[in-house]
């Protein structure tokens, strides 16, 4: 823990290192714009049962019927022209699960983004995309003997259609909202994870996922099923070259874990600057299950993201810990939903956000409890550090209690780095950007703490990146 | 090394003058020991030294090794070799005493060094303080008892080994036992490094049970009013500082 270093890792931090594109190769790109056609090509395309397709249709009508959200910030969604957007482009080959087999520009791509590397290292499993479509993947074979499935979406639709069928689309229905519509409609990629009962999933299955191709949509769609008594730890990460026109991530992600299951769902999302990020994450929790989602948002123009996680299971658990970074330009506009449904259920939520420059975080979070959650308790922190004069930072948390034994607490913290602790870090000899760097990385500890260790020393080096440049 | 000439400083977040004119040298290899009540400016000395931004050089210079640093930031006089370790050290919620050393060691000790080395010398120097070693996981300061923060803020001289160190009130805080030992510690360094130079800033006496300073300095109302030896604090420590103030009283 002690011995992760960021001053060694920044010397690599000086850009933006995702800022790099590939040719356009592509075996399919749909023209810009979606309609119910393309709907139904990319069902047809992919080969997919009837009830699929149905299901798209379906999505499609309520994404269009339904109207932009009014709250958050409306004034950069209004800037999502939803005409102007490659609903569906596919790299020139179908994924593969040797790595050698993977195309040459592609496998430069994800060799550059530290894949497959990291599999060697200490990966359960591996799931690459590459716009729409997953171009690698590979799970442990001691893994797969234990009957967990570990493949894409589609791939997963092809081979366990009853196990899709079953879940696919009830945690988050398309009427949830306009952009879980959205990606009903036309999700493509994603993963697909079923762990069987009692297996416990030692090492984390990983997802990286890669937008390319200039306004490009990217709707992936994960499912992740963990049967009675299994665990099982998911990565993902995200990035993006550099554009001056934007793209759409917009990402429905459904977890169940069943009786005794514990699933922990780790993001850290680091999407260039020009991304539209506005995602759906939602778990339900069974009895004595527990649940965590550990995110963090670094990238992206905006995010609207708030992972959630109904507990209707007795003695169900959730735990959420979220990192906002919020640069000049940047809204991070991410929270939580905590739903308790059944008795003795309890959560925690920490959320920490940093403003620097004129960037803007928001909190914004729902603790719902129905009366059936007696002796349920939910604990809400949200802290937030700006770092200059012009940084913005809100809360929006909203309460609902049903049940009077029911113990909710909310905090909120906002805080300025002081210019003591800066004098105190500058009197051993630290420059006025190494002492915030250190006086952020301190402000995040609690997050580092959660991750991995390759992880946590790849956020220690976005944090470096992020603070570069970042005193005035 | 030190050289500071009519020195008038203001606080600027109280909008207030404090130093009144201070002169000041200290040669290489020197200690000194400057005394004063609360509120005489001694504090306040040593932080303009250290270049806190919170206060505002109004006339005078310092000089540090035939420099003017009135106007040099803070993290750059560090490096120069001023060290000043705090009366009120600051509480960094999150970083653990490791990472800070991880951090602070990069500036002071050259790249060769692996810092599995220089990690080793800094537990043992926590040890040689009195400080377990499982303190370095924990944060910065935080929930510290005024002995902790004053034997680390000490020990972190042994550390960077600054040319010039200033010692903040090192004595409040630590019972009798440990003020002896952190006071040794410091005058060995000191012996082994004749070139640094050492400025105590206290507001007892008892420290001087512990060591001999080249000169002994008194500030009253923010100017350093008498420069002796050793026997000039046993006087204070008899009279105190009144006698001092009614016969300034009489000069001015």
């Amino acid at each position: 823990m002690e011995d992760r270093s960021i001053l060694e890792l920044r010397e690599m931090a000086k850009e933006y290192k995702y800022d790099f594109k590939d040719p356009y190769l592509y075996k399919e790109i749909f023209e810009k714009g979606l309609d119910e056609d393309k709907v139904i090509k990319i069902s047809k395309i992919k080969g997919e049962p009837e009830w699929m397709t149905e299901f798209r249709v379906r999505a499609y009508r309520i994404f269009i019927s339904k109207p932009m959200p009014t709250w958050g910030n409306t004034e950069l969604l209004s800037q999502i022209n939803f005409d102007d957007i490659h609903y569906y482009v596919k790299p020139q080959d179908d994924h593969k699960t040797s790595w050698e087999e993977v195309p040459e520009y592609i496998k430069k791509t994800f060799e550059r983004l530290g894949i497959p590397e990291a599999e060697r290292k200490f990966l359960a499993g591996v799931t690459a995309q590459y716009e729409s479509e997953v171009v690698y993947h590979s799970v442990r074979e001691d893994l797969a003997k234990q009957g967990v499935i570990f493949t894409d979406m589609d791939t997963g639709l092809k081979e366990h259609p009853e196990l899709v069928r079953k879940y696919f689309g009830t945690v988050i229905p398309p009427e949830d909202n306009k952009f879980a519509a959205l990606n009903s409609a036309v999700w493509s990629g994603g993963s697909f994870v079923y762990v069987p009962p009692n297996v416990k999933v030692s090492i984390p299955l990983q997802a990286y996922f890669r937008i390319n191709a200039k306004n490009m949509g990217q709707f992936e769609r994960t499912l992740i099923i963990a049967d009675e008594g299994s665990e099982v730890t998911y990565i993902e990460g995200c990035t993006a070259p550099v554009y001056s026109s934007h793209s759409l991530h917009s990402a429905v992600v459904e977890i169940i874990a069943l009786p005794n299951s514990k699933v922990q769902y780790i993001t850290i999302q680091n999407w260039s600057r020009d991304v539209f990020n506005l995602v759906t994450k939602r778990a339900v929790a069974h009895k004595n299950a527990k649940v965590g989602w550990i995110d963090a948002n670094i990238g992206s123009l905006l995010t609207m993201k708030y992972p959630s996680i109904y507990l209707i299971g007795e003695n169900a658990t959730g735990e959420i810990i979220s990192v906002a970074f919020a640069k000049t330009g940047q809204h991070q506009d991410a929270g939580s939903k905590i739903v308790l449904a059944a008795p003795r259920t309890s959560a925690t939520v920490t959320s920490k956000s940093i403003s620097i420059g004129s960037g803007r975080a928001s909190y914004r979070g729902l603790v719902k409890v129905y009366k059936e959650a007696v002796d349920s308790k939910v604990n809400v922190q949200c802290d937030a550090l700006l770092l200059d004069p012009e940084s913005r930072t809100d809360t929006y948390p909203v309460i609902e209690v049903h049940q009077p034994k029911a113990a909710i607490t909310h905090e909120a913290t906002v805080s300025k780095i002081s210019e003591q602790q800066l004098y105190y870090l500058m009197s051993r000899g630290l420059s006025p950007e190494e002492a915030k760097t250190l006086i952020v990385h301190g402000f995040i500890e609690s997050f580092i703490k959660e991750l991995p260790m390759e992880y946590a020393v790849e956020m220690n080096r976005l944090i470096a990146l992020e603070m570069e440049g970042s005193v005035g | 090394m030190l050289k500071i000439d009519n020195l008038i400083v203001k606080v600027k977040s109280m909008n207030k003058q404090i130093l009144n004119g201070v002169n000041l040298e200290v040669n290489k290899g020197e200690i000194h020991c400057i005394m004063g009540k609360n509120g005489s400016g001694k504090s306040t000395l040593g932080h303009v030294i250290m270049g806190n931004p919170d206060y505002e050089i109004i006339d005078g210079e310092i000089y540090f090794n035939n420099e003017l640093i009135n106007e040099i930031p803070t993290n750059e006089r560090a490096i120069k070799g001023i060290y000043l370790a705090f009366q009120n050290p600051i509480e960094i919620p999150g970083v653990t005493l490791a990472n800070f050393f991880r951090y602070t060691t990069k500036k002071f000790y050259p790249d060769n060094i692996p810092y599995p080395k220089i990690r080793k010398q800094i537990i043992e120097l926590l040890n040689k303080f009195g400080i377990p070693e499982d303190t370095m996981r924990r944060y910065l300061n935080e929930g510290f008892s005024g002995g902790e923060r004053k034997r680390i803020e000490a020990m972190q001289l042994l550390v960077y080994k600054p040319k010039l160190a200033i010692l903040d009130e090192i004595d409040s805080g630590l019972d009798i036992d440990g003020l002896k030992s952190v006071v040794k510690y410091i005058v060995e360094y000191v012996q082994n490094n004749p070139d640094t130079s050492i400025i105590f800033i206290t507001h007892y006496s008892r420290l001087l049970q512990y060591l001999t300073p080249d000169k002994v300095h008194v500030m009253i109302n923010g100017k350093i009013v008498l420069t002796g030896d050793k026997s000039l604090a046993k006087e204070i420590d008899e009279k105190g500082y009144s006698w001092l103030e009614s016969s300034m009283a009489v000069e001015n």
